[in-house]
């Protein structure tokens, strides 16, 4: 096998491939009076706009999708992710034209459906998590935990307790937590795990005192462990006048089992992205309902769908947007991503139904304990109880030079995606596998025994790792480089000033 | 691992340097974060610092961390070139990547070069 970091395919940019006056489009003649340009000073005549026919366009990206690796092509364990198979058939009814071709502003009477739809979701949401109330705004998960954050502090100022100005986030937190916290102004306070990877009560308990706004706990949390002493830590948040965020994150481990709101949590995002089967990856489209239990429901963003004329013996109910009465305000332009998210996850929570959905959470974990028996005796698993739908191991082994990057990227050259890497912070190089529901153990087996081939390697071709991936367009990719130099545009123009 | 006798180190991987004043991150801290591509200094000459205040932002290519005080005093120096080279925390964590100075001093229970060894064993499974 050759070890190089050059490309093996080279695929020019769109740019090098432009040639003066070729063409994909020709404009009919004009139709309406012509116009002026704009001023001068207002016209850029330096914009390398490429000049290409509609067949190259189509083969250079074609060329450059196939460099793509996604879930449709092969497994994805990206631990916390949750990079489950989204079934085709989402993409269907996210396309038919009754969802396709409306506008956020048409009136209501014009869009029952797509209101339905939502008014449905919504109560769909409150049954599986056993909240009050629910919104579908927010964009994705940390843009829900902001928003939950929010109505947690409006909550606190509603009842003139001013004094509370601390979010206790446990140290497996995911990064969104203390920030969407720290964007509103609370300050942060850590609190470590015990030996079991549970939220250590007695660090929790010193801090719960009248300043605490809540905490957010994620469970299970971002070790796959579900955390033992849950109902212990909502209730000495609860008893210091504190509210419990959910981070669900995770929320697949508990489809069906266990409801949070249940639980005593009062307010929860949920990540359709992830849960719900609409694609992600590569920054979009996301969405991230929130849930409330009823002592919050007048504080969510408005509008909310709801019924505004009860259904009578000739008409149905008419759906339209209802304000909570003490609403923190808007939290995004129109209604949340109604064809991207909503329409996708209504898809999949009909098609599974309750029990459907029951499967989802029991497969998901099952899945991962099998691989977590398969790996645990190659790679040493820190926090080794069962686990729920993920686990983290320890990518590195004893008198090795070998890090959990290195394993990472050789998993590459075995047709499978690396899982997440160096989080969480607290398992030194990390390595957090989720396999979800809908892989099947041949591929489950194929994947474990790569990884304990890997094992095998870092001891006897060390270098095979450290040079990897292999087989891939292009080789190891210079991520300090990357991290250091953030320079991502092809061309510059010509009179652009970088101090400016 | 490298950890000088002449330093004190804290649990949270920060040294400080008893006879100039100046204080940063270990050896240890830089090598568990590997290429460090970001630094903030977060303190500014004149500043009030003790144990536990956050004196920068670090990010590396793996994670980002804070760095805390490891004494108590008034800042007298910032490394101000730091922040443009990054890279010499972890070339030279001990010398030209010193973060901040301070007079005064006091670094209450700091951990000397021997304790803070054993402290990092203890962590690296």
């Amino acid at each position: 096998m050759t070890e190089t970091t050059s490309p093996k395919i080279v695929e020019p940019t769109i740019f090098d491939l432009s040639s003066p006056g070729r063409t994909g489009v020709t404009f009919p003649a004009s139709d309406v009076p012509e116009a002026g340009l704009p001023p001068k000073g207002l016209l850029r005549s330096d914009l390398p706009l490429p000049e290409l026919a509609e067949v190259d366009v189509v083969r250079h990206y074609m060329h450059l999708s196939k460099f793509n690796y996604s879930v449709d092509s092969g497994f994805y364990p990206l631990g916390s992710c949750t990079m489950k198979y989204n079934p085709k058939i989402n993409e269907d009814t996210c396309r038919l034209p009754g969802f396709l071709h409306t506008h956020p502003l048409q009136p209501i009477e014009t869009v029952q459906g797509n209101l339905a739809l939502m008014y449905t979701l919504q109560e769909w949401l409150k049954e599986i998590s056993g909240f009050a109330a629910v919104t579908l705004q927010p964009a994705a998960g940390a843009h829900g935990e902001f928003t939950g954050v929010l109505i947690m502090r409006a909550y606190h100022k509603s009842r003139g307790d001013t004094k509370r100005v601390k979010m206790l986030i446990p140290d497996s937190a995911h990064g969104t937590n203390p920030a969407s916290s720290g964007m509103i102004g609370l300050n942060i306070v850590t609190i470590p795990s015990d030996e079991r990877g549970n939220v250590d009560l007695k660090v929790l308990k010193e801090q719960c005192d009248d300043t605490v706004v809540g905490i957010m706990v994620t469970n299970p949390n971002t070790l796959g462990m579900f955390d033992e002493n849950i109902e212990q830590v909502i209730k000495m948040v609860h008893d210091c006048g504190g509210l419990v965020y959910g981070d669900g994150a995770n929320l697949n481990a508990l489809l069906g089992i266990v409801r949070p709101g249940d639980l005593g949590i009062d307010v929860m995002h949920f990540n359709l992205h992830k849960t719900f089967a609409v694609p992600h990856g590569g920054g979009g489209p996301g969405s991230g309902p929130v849930g409330v239990a009823a002592h919050l429901a007048d504080f969510l963003p408005e509008p909310l769908v709801g019924i505004v004329e009860e259904e009578n013996d000739e008409e149905p109910p008419l759906f339209g947007f209802i304000k909570p009465e003490k609403s923190i305000g808007r939290m995004k332009s129109f209604h949340g991503h109604f064809g991207g998210g909503l329409v996708r996850s209504f898809t999949y929570i009909a098609m599974h139904g309750p029990d459907g959905l029951k499967d989802i959470a029991q497969y998901a974990v099952l899945n991962a304990n099998y691989l977590l028996a398969r790996l645990r005796d190659t790679y040493h698993v820190p926090y080794d109880r069962i686990c729920m739908h993920e686990f983290v191991a320890e990518g590195q082994f004893a008198g090795s030079d070998v890090r959990a990057l290195d394993i990472a990227k050789r998993l590459m050259d075995y047709n499978f995606h690396p899982p997440t890497n160096y989080f969480p912070l607290i398992v030194h190089e990390a390595l957090m596998i989720e396999p979800t529901e809908t892989e099947n153990k041949d591929t489950l087996d194929a994947f474990a025994d790569a990884l304990i081939k890997i094992a095998d390697e870092a001891k006897t071709s060390p270098e095979l790792l450290h040079s990897a991936p292999h087989i891939t367009p292009f080789g190891r990719m210079d991520e300090v480089k990357a991290a250091r130099e953030l320079v991502l545009c092809c061309w510059l123009p010509e009179n652009y000033d970088e101090n400016a | 691992m490298n950890t000088p006798a002449n330093l004190k180190y804290t649990k949270s991987d920060e040294w400080f340097d008893p006879a100039t004043g100046k204080m940063g991150l270990t050896d240890y801290a830089q090598n568990q974060l590997s290429d460090i591509v970001f630094l903030e200094i977060l303190v500014e000459v004149g500043d009030a610092v003790e144990p536990g205040k956050a004196i920068a932002s670090v990010e590396s290519v793996k994670a980002s961390a804070e760095t805390y005080a490891a004494a108590k005093g008034n800042v007298t120096a910032v490394n101000s070139a730091l922040s443009d080279k990054p890279e010499t925390l972890n070339s030279d964590p001990y010398g030209d990547g010193w973060m901040i100075q301070i007079e005064g001093g006091d670094f209450g229970d700091a951990m000397d070069a021997a304790a803070y060894e054993e402290y990092c064993a203890g962590r690296t499974h």
